[in-house]
This record gives C-alpha cells, sequence and structure tokens, in this order.
C-alpha cells in the first residue's frame, strides 16, 4: 500500500520555482531518502508534505488524505524531526517530551507511559530530567527524533538528521533510524551519500525542484554505471538532462 | 488541553530565565524607589507617590512586550513552531498559549510595584487592589504588541525594536516621566492618540477613585488591545503559513 502519492507537486516562489511538477509514491514502511544539492527542493517538498508550506499547484496524499484540503487529518498522520533541533532548551528532556504529547492532546496516563516506552527505545533514561540546552549535539538530534517518534507517527520526515554530528553519534542515529525501519514510513533529506545507501530502500535525486531518479541505490549505481554511489550521484545530477 | 500544554511550556521558558525575570520586575521598582527620593527632596506633583505608581506599573508592563516577543521570535527561529505546527495545534491554541502565561506576570509584576509604592506611602485602599485588577486588560495590550512583533521580527530585531523602541517610546508617550501639557503641540496630540498615556491616566483614575474618569481612558486601551490583538493574530497566522 502506498503511504504517500505526490501527483505534479510544484511550489513557486515569486519568479523561482523551488519543486516542479513532482509525481512519485513511497511505500508504507519504506525509508526514502530525498537527495540533491542545495537548493534541489527537499525541504520544500518536506515542508509541503507536512502541510507547513502550501504547494502552488498538485497535489499529494497521506494514506489517501489530501495535504491541500485534509490537514487536520494529515497532521494527525505524521511527525517531522527538523533540519535544526527544534527543541526547547530551557525545558528537561522530560518536559520536552510532555509538551509534545500534550500538543497532540494525550492524557496524563498515556503521556507518562508514551514517554517511558520511547526514551527506553531511543536510550534517553540517562538524560531524561537534565536541561536540554545543556545536553551534546547528538543528545538534542535524539531528542528530537524522540519528540518526533512519541506521537505515533505513520509517517516520519526527517530532515538532516545527522547534519553536524561526529561519527559516533551519527552511527549511532542510524542504528536508531534503521530499528524503525518497516515499522514506520521514514522519508529522509541528507547531504551525506553514504548515509543515503546505508539505510534508504529508494532514494530520490532531485536537481532544481525536478524529480532525476527515484529506485533502489544499486539500480541508480547500475544506470550511472559506476560502484560508487557518491559517483552515482555526481554523475545524475551534473550529467542527467530532463 | 493542547493549549494548555504549551502555556505550561512558555511559563516555564520565561520564569527559567531569572535574570530577564529579574530585570523586567525589578527594574520598575528601583526607578519607583529612585524617583520617590528625588520627590523627597525636590517635590514635583508629576513624582508624587499615587501619580507615580500608576506610570510606572505600566512602564514595567513594556517588558512584558519584550518577554513575548522574545519568546515567539526565538521559537521561530529555532524551529519549534514548525515542529509544532506539524501538530493538530490550532492557531487559536498558539496565540493563547503565548498569551495568558504573561498575564500573571504583568499582574505580579503590578502587585510589586503597587507594594513598593505602599511601602513609601501610598495609601491602601479598595482602589489600589482595582488599579491591580485594571492591569488586566492593559496587559493584553502589551502581550499583543510582543505577539506582534515577535511574528515579524527576529531574536536580535526584537531586542532593539520592543526592548530599546518600544520601552522608551511607550514611557516618553505615557505622561508618566514629564507633563505632556509642557510639551503640548504635535507631541502631545500624537500621545493622546496612542494607547500608553490613556493606561497611565485609566490606572490614575482608579487609584484616584475618580470613576467617571476611568471609561474614556478604558475604551482607548480597550480599542487599541483588540485592535494590536487582531493584527497580532493575522501576522502570526501569515507566519504560521509560509
Amino acid at each position: 500500500m502506498d503511504a504517500i502519492t505526490i501527483e505534479n507537486l510544484t511550489k513557486r516562489y515569486r519568479d523561482v520555482t523551488a519543486v516542479d511538477n513532482l509525481s512519485l509514491s513511497i511505500r508504507e514502511g519504506e525509508l526514502f531518502s530525498l537527495l540533491g544539492v542545495n537548493g534541489a527542493g527537499k525541504t520544500t517538498t518536506v515542508k509541503m508534505l507536512s502541510c507547513l508550506t502550501e504547494p502552488s499547484e498538485g497535489d499529494a496524499y497521506i494514506f489517501g488524505k489530501s495535504i491541500r484540503k485534509d490537514t487536520a487529518e494529515v497532521r494527525s498522520l505524521i511527525a517531522l524531526s527538523p533540519q535544526e533541533t527544534a527543541v526547547a532548551p530551557k525545558l528537561s528532556v522530560r518536559e520536552n517530551l510532555e509538551l509534545i504529547c500534550g500538543a497532540h492532546g494525550f492524557a496524563k496516563t498515556k503521556t507518562v507511559l508514551k514517554i517511558k516506552e520511547i526514551s527506553n527505545l531511543l536510550g534517553l533514561e540517562s538524560v531524561i530530567d537534565r536541561k536540554t540546552g545543556k545536553l551534546s549535539g547528538g543528545w538534542q538530534r535524539r531528542l528530537s527524533i524522540a519528540m518526533a517518534l512519541i506521537s505515533e507517527p505513520k509517517i516520519l520526515f526527517l530532515d538532516e538528521p545527522t547534519l553536524g554530528l561526529d561519527v559516533i553519534a551519527r552511527s549511532e542515529l542510524w542504528e536508531l533510524i534503521r530499528s524503525l525501519s518497516g515499522k514506520v514510513t521514514i522519508i529522509l533529506t541528507t547531504h551525506y551519500m553514504e548515509e543515503a545507501d546505508a539505510l534508504s530502500d529508494r532514494v530520490a535525486i532531485m536537481r532544481d525542484g525536478r524529480l532525476l531518479v527515484c529506485d533502489t541505490v544499486e539500480k541508480i549505481k547500475e544506470k550511472a554505471g559506476t560502484d560508487n554511489f557518491e559517483q552515482a550521484f555526481v554523475r545524475i545530477v551534473k550529467e542527467m538532462k530532463l | 488541553m493542547k493549549m494548555l500544554s504549551f502555556a505550561k511550556r512558555n511559563t516555564k521558558e520565561i520564569i527559567r530565565d531569572p535574570l530577564t525575570l529579574l530585570f523586567g520586575l525589578g527594574f520598575p521598582i528601583v526607578l519607583l524607589l529612585l524617583l520617590s527620593a528625588i520627590q523627597a527632596n525636590v517635590p514635583v506633583p508629576l513624582f508624587e507617590i499615587a501619580q507615580l505608581t500608576p506610570g510606572i506599573t505600566v512602564f514595567g508592563l513594556s517588558f512584558m512586550t519584550l518577554f513575548s516577543a522574545t519568546l515567539i521570535a526565538k521559537d521561530r527561529e529555532s524551529a519549534l513552531l514548525q515542529r509544532l505546527y506539524t501538530t493538530p495545534m490550532t492557531a487559536l491554541d498558539f496565540i493563547l498559549g503565548y498569551t495568558l502565561p504573561i498575564v500573571p506576570i504583568a499582574v505580579a509584576q503590578s502587585v510589586a510595584c503597587y507594594a513598593v509604592a505602599v511601602a513609601i506611602g501610598l495609601e491602601v485602599t479598595v482602589n489600589v487592589f482595582l488599579a491591580i485588577l485594571f492591569i488586566v486588560p492593559i496587559s493584553v495590550l502589551f502581550i499583543a504588541l510582543g505577539l506582534l512583533f515577535g511574528s515579524i521580527l527576529n531574536d536580535k530585531q526584537v531586542g532593539g525594536i520592543c526592548g530599546a523602541l518600544l520601552t522608551n517610546l511607550s514611557a516618553w508617550l505615557s505622561g508618566t516621566w514629564f507633563d505632556l501639557e509642557l510639551v503640548g503641540g504635535v507631541f502631545k496630540e500624537i500621545a493622546y492618540a496612542l494607547p500608553f498615556v490613556h493606561a497611565v491616566e485609566l490606572e490614575r483614575a482608579v487609584l484616584s477613585g475618580s470613576f467617571s474618569d476611568i471609561l474614556p481612558h478604558f475604551w482607548w486601551v480597550l480599542g487599541y488591545s483588540v485592535a494590536a490583538l487582531a493584527v497580532a493574530v493575522l501576522l502570526f497566522l501569515r507566519q504560521m503559513k509560509k
């Protein structure tokens, strides 16, 4: 079953077309990566799919619900972990999680239960009562993902989740993302090719707001005639004509 | 429930910034003491305690503008708002969630001002309690201004516009520091076309028990509060859709 169906999605900002006539579908439980150089339209696509910005043309359906007409329903199905960590720095880890539970209207008992469950899943118990602003970048990213996951979303948008993290923190986060594979549909945007290679079921490469290719990492490497995914990405972005 | 959860978080964010809070609450008291000391040495009718306290109390509310604008601007910059926009919270949840936590802080500030004023000679009457009660609608005006500026300015700009410009303008145009009659002309006309002097005169009328003088000033304050809140809501909704 398709979790997301995108039909001719377009976003224009005055004379700039950030996303141009994008059409693709993402299966339920899939880990799908959106790749592209800066300005390719990845973040704008995520913003449209998460109802943060309205498309200029076209539509997308999240489990059959339109991002234009059924925004309230769509919001109850999705969660976003933005590019920035997007946590409240003066609150503790627990209070940040409570805030998100409250924003989703969870009752107190469910909130307590969900916090216990998510902090166990993401290994946050040791920092649960520490002030978020005092935590390292890796812990803050972990919390950011926990805040997205706590609402039990069917679709999770991870916008550059490992940006600025050290090797250890990145590898730990990869493990975490892998552990979610199949349980929740994940749409990942990243600049790190090895990240997309290691984690994705399928990859879409965009340039200037348009879709260049959408396939598995292996098939994309095959199409580009190389064994190295980074090289394949560079060739496709530089050479592919639309 | 969603709004309360957000309001709770906002209260914590403000209270956990003790330096700003102490400055916001303490500065008006320092001014009250300082100007009363000047009055004791060189009597000026404007600085008599029954005239001065309402002015200082209203001046203190300009810090509420700073608190609310800073909070919103920081949330916008940190992408926390972006995350919360993808939850089922409505625009009303956000607006009330930002507004309501600051009202008790505004009341606490005016209680502190009046308590100090009583300690240095203000007569305790029922009017003191009424004056504190009338702080509520006046505080909505200042909080709405914060919501408005926080929706269009960044954190640094808020510091300049609300922290420096608005606090000074609202003070000069309030008739607290100097008699507007002495300046007269266009300055006086501008002052009386704006809500700050009406807020101070409203408080003075309540404190002195001149109840017939309350309503004309009250309508000015209420009108500006409603207008500021309406513009703030529009600007907040606009940036929500950006």
